[in-house]
């Protein structure tokens, strides 16, 4: 451990807990960040896996690998797991890992309502995959919209659908009590809220976003269970229902949402930009508000996913015009990262390809995204493979580059051990065109009039090239993630040793060891400006440029005592099992209702545990 | 990290992308017919939408440009140089470049926002009586559309006639789920809401055919729910018109005959032929922007012309006796459905149940519908 200083008997490390049921009952924030990275990553190879099935389905007119009723299992699958069960927990994963590092501190504000909200995650992720072996996976598409949704009782798709959702929201308001909790109180001395870094501010937007976002969609989503199981008539127009009410309460959640899916990514990229320039970020209180901006006006665009719903002209207008507002705050941190880029002195690593990459494909997504707020012509694009198109730009070419750039960044900091960069750029180039020929074709493809969820097209409709390079795109795509997987796994096993600050970084989490300590710090730093670890190793000139100190920067960290960490504890997985049996019983109503009883006392009886559990210091 | 491996791959990058666009333009020049496409528009209304896009697409072709140069301008200008001592310049930002450029967006936008909100209200405008718009009532089916024509007194199913130069004024609304009717050539698309009118104005400017499909996904056969707009002139619409009133007959004789025998068991249960024993439809309201209207809809496709359509299934097959045959004997195997989960007395219908056919009942079963011209 570099950062140890030998004879401090304060510090000695105690065992390190080793083996599965370590790893079960871990409440170490770092621990519960690689396992959300893990299962992530899980899915995101699930998800990939149904996308190739669709694109082969889709390679040729009239395709026949896959039934109707398969292709729709599939599409909706994709979505649900990529939004619900790889990008969001990716940015989990980072969020728990990094925001107690980045903050200062030894851990989250709730240490085991972290480990139950990952293993509700989990047992969620479970829940959805279990349909696939009981009689099919949910297929209404990810959106659920009623009364499809709620149409047809003696098919129980949707209710894994419904239920799935719901125990998903409630792991991501749990972990966003934590991390705003987390944000408010733990900051080390110093750090100020200002002086936050950027992913940890994205973060806490994200997490407030998740926590008044998810309540509105929880009740959607309880009205369709109600609707299907208990003969309820929210949405059904005969019994003096209203379908579009199921719509409202879907945006309403459904586009905070799209930003809790790239601020994440936005956040890694605006540290990763920084770094590998050298510079700071170009204008952060701009990018800081801006990310603030989006979070608010996320709230007032929901109804442009429904302008050819029939609202009204007048409220198409206004939706219209907010939908363009919010591309204001948007193209504000482009510029943003372009600024800090200009002047500086660019590494081409993988992280910052991917970070470039980034900015180039959010670009595209964010100027689709701008024609969608054109109404009339948001009335040929909606529900058409433009959309397909724009979104993929934004989640993919957004979301999933940034995230990439994080792993390439963040990975010497988790594991050790540097991602090779031979093979890292390969990954970046294969995902960069691969992801370029994939979805740029289905711009043309929607314009040309081809709906979304069409699970064959005829002959003589003029879809048929685009739909071929589309899936030979998606084939070099995959091969692109292939070879991260491989990756990956050859640098934990033999990777180049990384150091503790193997980019020279700017942020706290890189003045501690790879991987770092179970208690993050020795001391608790005391931060004393913006990117405060820069600051230790550089000086301005008098020309403003960065030089090495030569003199050692008397800090006064906290004391080396008094380090105290969360015990490991069996009640958080408990009580998450007992919800995943609650849920399964449910689906199965009524006779279900028996394996609910016992879910439900499975998870009292880890709650009461864990109310009852003594806190134990531990002899550190 | 200087890496050695970078210019080359970088090059190799750069001539792959410039290798996809050169390959994507040519097969986009030598591209085939597009009878879907929402750039080619065959009417007012959706060349009022083609002219906005077109604004919009040049504006952001520019932005995409411009901004697309300066970052790989920027990255390419500034990246570390070998033995750079890598004392870059701390700039922290500038607050007039970033009120600048957060200002110029706002000016672009409040550019496009005058047109867009012109377009929004001019397309959602009721036709006047001066118009003398020919209304039609559009039901969407779980798989199929249904077309009333209350002026006449007549109803199709999935394909739908319109005169050339006439306004026509969709009142959409649906019998089961959500769906969308688009007709890209025409005008943009618009949900049919159960419980809810929302309305759609098309105009054809010349006579032909124009494809469209739901858009809103319905369920199982959602990509075979299509439908076709036939545009005629006024003389030619009239003539069909007169045609399409004309009522259906039971043929009492010859293989038709035997074919109105099974009808009559098998098929009148859910199908609708005017000038027969065939009637059945159930009555259904929705809210016209605040007043209740009611709707006769048909359980299954009207099959009183039968004969005179060029396709059936939701307008993905082409009306040929070996289709009909292939779809008697198994309606399913042509187009995804489950009429297991039929409920004719709640309406519900999923589909055309299998019902076990021989071939010379299918052979009798097409004469008859061959016979309703």
């Amino acid at each position: 451990m570099a950062t140890l200083t030998a004879g401090t008997p304060a510090l000695t490390e105690g065992p390190v807990r080793r083996g599965l049921w370590a790893w079960i009952t871990t409440t170490d924030h770092k621990r519960i960040g690689i396992l959300y990275g893990i299962t992530a990553i899980f899915f995101f190879v699930v998800g990939g896996v149904e996308a190739l099935l669709i694109r082969l389905q889709l390679a040729t007119p009239n395709g026949e690998v896959l039934s109707a009723d398969a292709y729709n299992q599939m599409f909706t699958m994709h979505a649900t797991t990529m939004v619900f069960l790889v990008v969001m927990p990716l940015a989990a994963a980072f969020a728990n890992y990094f925001l107690p590092l980045q903050l200062g501190a030894r851990d989250v504000a709730f240490p085991r309502l972290n480990s139950l909200s990952y293993w509700i995650f989990f047992f969620g992720g479970m829940f959805l995959t279990v349909s696939f072996f009981v009689g099919g996976a949910p297929d209404g598409g990810w959106f659920g919209y009623a009364p499809l949704s709620t149409q047809v009782d003696e098919v129980v798709r949707m209710d894994y659908w419904a239920l799935g959702l719901q125990i998903l929201g409630v792991a991501s308001i749990a972990s966003s009590v934590n991390f705003i909790t987390t944000v408010l109180t733990m900051r080390a001395p110093g750090m100020t809220l200002m002086r936050m870094p950027v992913f940890s501010w994205m973060t806490l937007v994200v997490a407030f976003l998740l926590l008044f976002s998810l309540p509105m969609v929880a009740v959607g989503l309880f009205q369709v269970f109600f609707d299907r199981n208990l003969g309820t008539l929210f949405f059904d127009a005969a019994g003096g229902g209203d379908p579009v009410l199921w719509q409202h309460l879907f945006w309403l959640f459904g586009h905070p949402e799209v930003y809790v899916l790239i601020l994440p990514a936005m956040g890694i990229v605006s540290e990763v930009l920084p770094t590998f320039s050298r510079k700071p970020l170009f204008g952060r209180t701009f990018v800081i508000f801006s990310g603030i901006a989006i979070g608010f006006m996320g709230f007032g665009v929901w109804a442009h996913h429904m302008f050819t719903t029939g609202l009204g002209p007048v409220a198409e207008a206004a939706f219209a015009l907010t939908t363009m507002f919010i591309a204001v705050p948007t193209g504000v941190k482009i510029f943003n990262w372009l600024g800090t880029i200009w002047g500086g002195s660019v590494r081409f690593n993988s992280s910052m390809l991917f970070a470039l990459g980034f900015i180039a494909l959010f670009v595209v997504g964010g100027l689709s995204g701008v024609t969608h707020s054109i109404v009339p012509a948001d009335s040929q694009q909606h529900d058409s493979y433009y959309v397909v198109a724009h979104f993929h730009y934004v989640l993919f070419g957004g979301a999933i580059f940034g995230i990439f750039s994080g792993i390439y960044y963040w990975f010497p900091k988790v594991t050790g051990r540097l991602l090779g960069e031979v093979l890292g750029k390969w990954n970046f180039w294969l995902m960069f065109i691969g992801m370029n020929l994939t979805f740029a074709p289905m711009h043309m493809l929607g314009l040309n009039g081809m709906p979304r969820r069409t699970y064959r097209y005829g002959e003589g409709l003029g879809f048929d090239l685009w739909n071929l390079v589309a899936t030979v795109g998606s084939l070099i795509l995959a091969f692109g993630v292939l070879l991260f997987l491989v990756n990956a796994f050859r640098s934990y096993r033999r990777g180049a040793e990384a150091g503790p600050d193997p980019w020279d970084g700017r942020t706290l989490e890189w003045t501690t060891s790879s991987p770092p300590p179970e208690h993050n710090f020795d001391r608790v730093p005391t931060v004393e400006a913006e990117d405060d670890f820069w600051h230790r190793k550089y000086a301005e000139d008098a020309e403003g440029r960065a030089v090495p100190r030569t003199d050692v920067v008397e800090v006064a960290d906290g004391p080396e005592e008094d380090i105290h960490l969360p015990s490991p504890s069996f009640y958080p997985v408990l009580s998450a099992f007992g919800m995943f049996v609650t849920l399964m019983g449910l689906v199965y109503v009524p006779w279900g209702i028996v394996a609910s009883a016992a879910g439900i006392v499975i998870t009292l009886w880890g709650l009461f545990g864990w109310s009852m559990e003594p806190l134990v210091k531990e002899g550190h | 990290m200087p890496d050695p491996s970078e210019p080359r791959s970088t090059r190799r990058g750069v001539a792959l992308v410039a290798l996809t666009v050169l390959l994507a333009l040519g097969a986009a020049a030598c591209s085939t017919e597009l009878p879907q496409n929402s750039l080619n528009p065959a009417g007012p209304e959706a060349r009022k939408i083609d002219d906005l896009w077109w604004l919009v697409f040049w504006i952001a072709v520019v932005i995409f440009v411009l901004v697309e140069s300066a970052l790989i301008y920027a990255a390419f200008r500034f990246r570390r140089r070998r033995n750079s001592d890598d004392r870059v310049r701390q700039v922290h930002g500038n607050t007039r470049l970033e009120v600048l450029w957060t200002i110029i967006p706002v000016v672009i936008l409040a550019i496009i926002a005058v047109p867009t909100l012109s377009t929004i209200f001019d397309l959602r405008r009721e036709p006047g009586p001066e118009e003398n718009a020919l209304e039609i009532n559009v039901i969407g089916h779980q798989w199929w559309w249904e077309f009333e024509y209350p002026e006449y007194g007549i109803e199709t199913a999935n394909e739908l006639h319109i005169p050339e130069d006439r306004t026509v004024y969709l009142s959409l609304t649906s019998a089961d789920v959500i769906h969308s009717f688009w007709v890209p050539q025409l005008n943009g698309k618009r949900d049919a809401v159960p419980g809810r009118v929302n309305h759609l104005t098309i105009i054809a400017d010349e006579p032909g055919t124009y494809l469209g499909q739901c858009a809103e996904f319905c369920g199982l056969a959602h990509a075979d729910m299509r439908h076709r707009v036939y545009a005629h002139t006024a003389d030619d619409f009239d003539a069909w018109v007169a045609e399409q009133q004309e009522p259906a007959f039971e043929p009492q004789e010859g293989l038709a005959g035997q074919g109105w025998q099974i009808f009559e068991i098998v098929c009148t249960a859910c199908h609708n032929v005017r000038g027969t024993s065939a009637q059945v439809t159930r009555t259904m309201t929705a809210d016209d922007g605040g007043v209740t209207r009611g709707f006769a809809v048909s359980l299954a496709p009207d099959l009183t012309h039968f004969g005179s359509r060029t396709t059936f299934g939701g307008a993905s097959f082409e009306n040929t006796a070996d289709h009909l045959r292939a779809w008697l004997a198994n309606p399913a195997d042509l187009k995804p459905m489950t009429p297991e989960l039929n409920d004719p007395a709640e309406g519900r219908i999923l589909g055309m149940p299998n019902f076990g056919l021989e071939a010379d009942e299918i052979d009798a079963l097409i004469s008859l519908l061959e016979t309703w011209q």
